[in-house]
């Protein structure tokens, strides 16, 4: 979907996001409520300047509208993959803007993420999975990598991935094998309005990704690990 | 002080943190006898590692409690999986009960672990989240880079959202590796054979200078040790003062060196005389060459 069908589904009474380049920030109206939105758009790799326009983005709601629930809109393709960015410190600059998207948790804002297009690692990584609820539409397409590439880097057979792939949500792009996974929590195939305002009603939480995998039975092992090396012999 | 020296970037994951931490303090958490293992790894036909490529448990340094995660390079390059991921968040969590002084996490990864790929990158987010909920809490995490495999992916984001990042000169740290580039944009755009080039573009003595690393040390692990007791009060707290002067960093750092093609023109804006020979000193006539331009400037 795009954008501005998109702003126009999630925001029937109006909203004030402005579009400049791959960015997009402002606000929209939920009955009386006024959301903060942050977010990226055509596609777009997030490189240095970028990651600083959202993380600035972020400190100025944090800055100027204390506990306004911020809605991350996610449309990437990744990082951008450049000699440039690395000599930079793009790492830096997204550990940045994951360390702002934290203050405004501390500080009580609601972060809420919706995948509307393309999800792609680095990108995703540090903004929209930092939320208290990740969700996506069911077009959208969230991925490491494609089966092809992953075949050649990992030398597994292109077959074989797509054979387990078939019973598997570990490997193969999609929406659907990320909320198995647990890693997306909820699809929104319809009423976009309705959704966001029943996500911005439901209480921040710490992260139950793990707790999630385990329900739907995409990771099974995640939740019982971290729970046994955080609670074994004490003392 | 050099009659004994190991090297951190041959050491592995264990040895590292043998020398690291107080003689024989250290206790594994699920060590290999527990036999916990990547449940996704065997349907592809690979052999698993009984500690599924990452160390984690409690030692003292310097007679400090502290939690520690290791990477082994040697397993799958010390990638994220499910299991993997699931031990360093857990001790992150654990951290927020135990209270220690603080949380090292050595760190040698390519990120996520492409065999695992969706459960990897869910993993690293977990991991990124548990660290930052860590942080606010005050409880100080160290990252230590120096090993084989550099510190790349996401992985690169969680060792920048440490409190302090402590790097050997033979370290590598960013998100993208140079083969990652030169496989998706061309050999003219990374070179990822060129040693001088990858080092100089990644590695401990350009991340220092341009402030990613607080810390350069030489690839010896007790190096590392006298850094981590020297940083183990370090804070970088995540306040809005904070991040909006880090905010400020970064911009000034893209401004001032947003058009130079390689790390040697950044050098020389810097204010490093003769830049291009500051690969080949050692650590310490590294420091002396460039302290004079580091306290113009702080980094």
């Amino acid at each position: 979907m795009n954008a501005d069908d998109l702003l126009r589904q999630l925001f029937p009474a109006g909203h004030a996001v402005q579009r400049r380049g791959d960015l997009l920030a402002g606000s929209g109206r939920v009955d009386n409520e006024t959301v903060a939105v942050v977010g990226t758009t055509n596609h777009a790799y997030i490189g240095v300047e970028l990651a600083l326009q959202l993380a600035a983005k972020v400190l100025a709601v944090v800055r100027e509208h204390p506990g306004r629930a911020l809605l991350l809109l996610v449309d990437t393709r990744g990082q951008r993959l450049s000699r440039r960015d690395e000599l930079l410190g793009i790492n830096g600059y997204l550990a940045h803007f994951a360390e702002c998207l934290e203050l405004a948790r501390r500080r009580g804002h609601r972060l809420i993420s919706l995948v509307y297009a393309e999800a792609v690692s680095g990108g995703f990584l540090a903004g929209g999975m930092q939320a208290d609820a990740i969700c996506a539409l069911p077009a959208a397409e969230v991925q490491v990598m494609n089966l092809p590439p992953m075949a050649r880097v990992t030398r597994i057979p292109l077959e074989r991935l797509e054979e387990l792939s078939r019973h598997s949500p570990i490997f193969a792009p999609g929406v659907e094998n990320f909320f198995r996974l647990g890693g997306i929590h909820e699809i929104w195939p319809d009423s976009l309005a309705a959704r966001l305002k029943a996500a911005l009603g439901a209480d921040a939480v710490t992260d139950q990704r793990r707790e999630l995998g385990y329900e739907r039975g995409g990771r099974r092992l995640a939740a019982e690990v971290a729970r046994r090396v955080r609670e074994r012999d004490h003392g | 002080m050099n009659a004994l020296r190991h090297s951190y970037y041959e050491a592995s994951a264990r040895q590292r943190l043998t020398v690291l931490l107080d003689a024989g303090s250290f206790h594994e958490f699920l060590p290999p006898a527990a036999r916990v293992t990547s449940p996704h790894l065997p349907a592809l036909g690979l052999p698993v590692a009984f500690d599924d490529g990452v160390v984690v448990g409690r030692g003292l340094l310097d007679r400090h409690p502290v939690l520690v995660a290791a990477q082994e390079g040697g397993f799958l390059g010390g990638a994220v999986g499910e299991v993997h991921g699931a031990k360093i968040t857990g001790l992150l969590e654990r951290a927020l009960a135990d209270k220690p002084a603080a949380v090292l996490l050595l760190l040698e990864s390519g990120g996520v672990r492409l065999h695992e790929a969706n459960a990897g990158l869910i993993a690293v987010s977990e991991i990124l989240r548990a660290l930052l909920a860590l942080r606010a809490t005050h409880t100080p995490v160290l990252a230590l880079i120096g090993g084989t495999y550099g510190c790349f992916g996401g992985m690169g984001i969680v060792a920048r959202c440490c409190d302090a990042v402590i790097m050997s000169e033979v370290g590598r740290l960013g998100l993208s590796g140079p083969e990652v580039i030169e496989t998706v944009a061309g050999v003219e755009e990374f070179d990822s054979r060129d040693r001088a080039l990858v080092w100089r573009t990644l590695g401990g003595k350009h991340r220092y200078l341009l402030g990613e690393a607080q810390r350069l040390v030489a690839d010896d692990i007790g190096a590392f040790r006298a850094t981590a007791i020297e940083l183990l009060t370090t804070r970088r707290p995540l306040e809005l003062a904070a991040l909006e002067a880090e905010q400020a960093r970064l911009e000034a750092r893209l401004a001032r060196y947003g058009d130079c093609r390689d790390a040697a023109d950044i050098w020389a804006r810097l204010g490093v005389p003769r830049p291009e020979r500051l690969p080949l000193l050692d650590e310490a006539e590294f420091h002396q060459a460039v302290a004079p331009a580091l306290a113009g400037t702080k980094p």
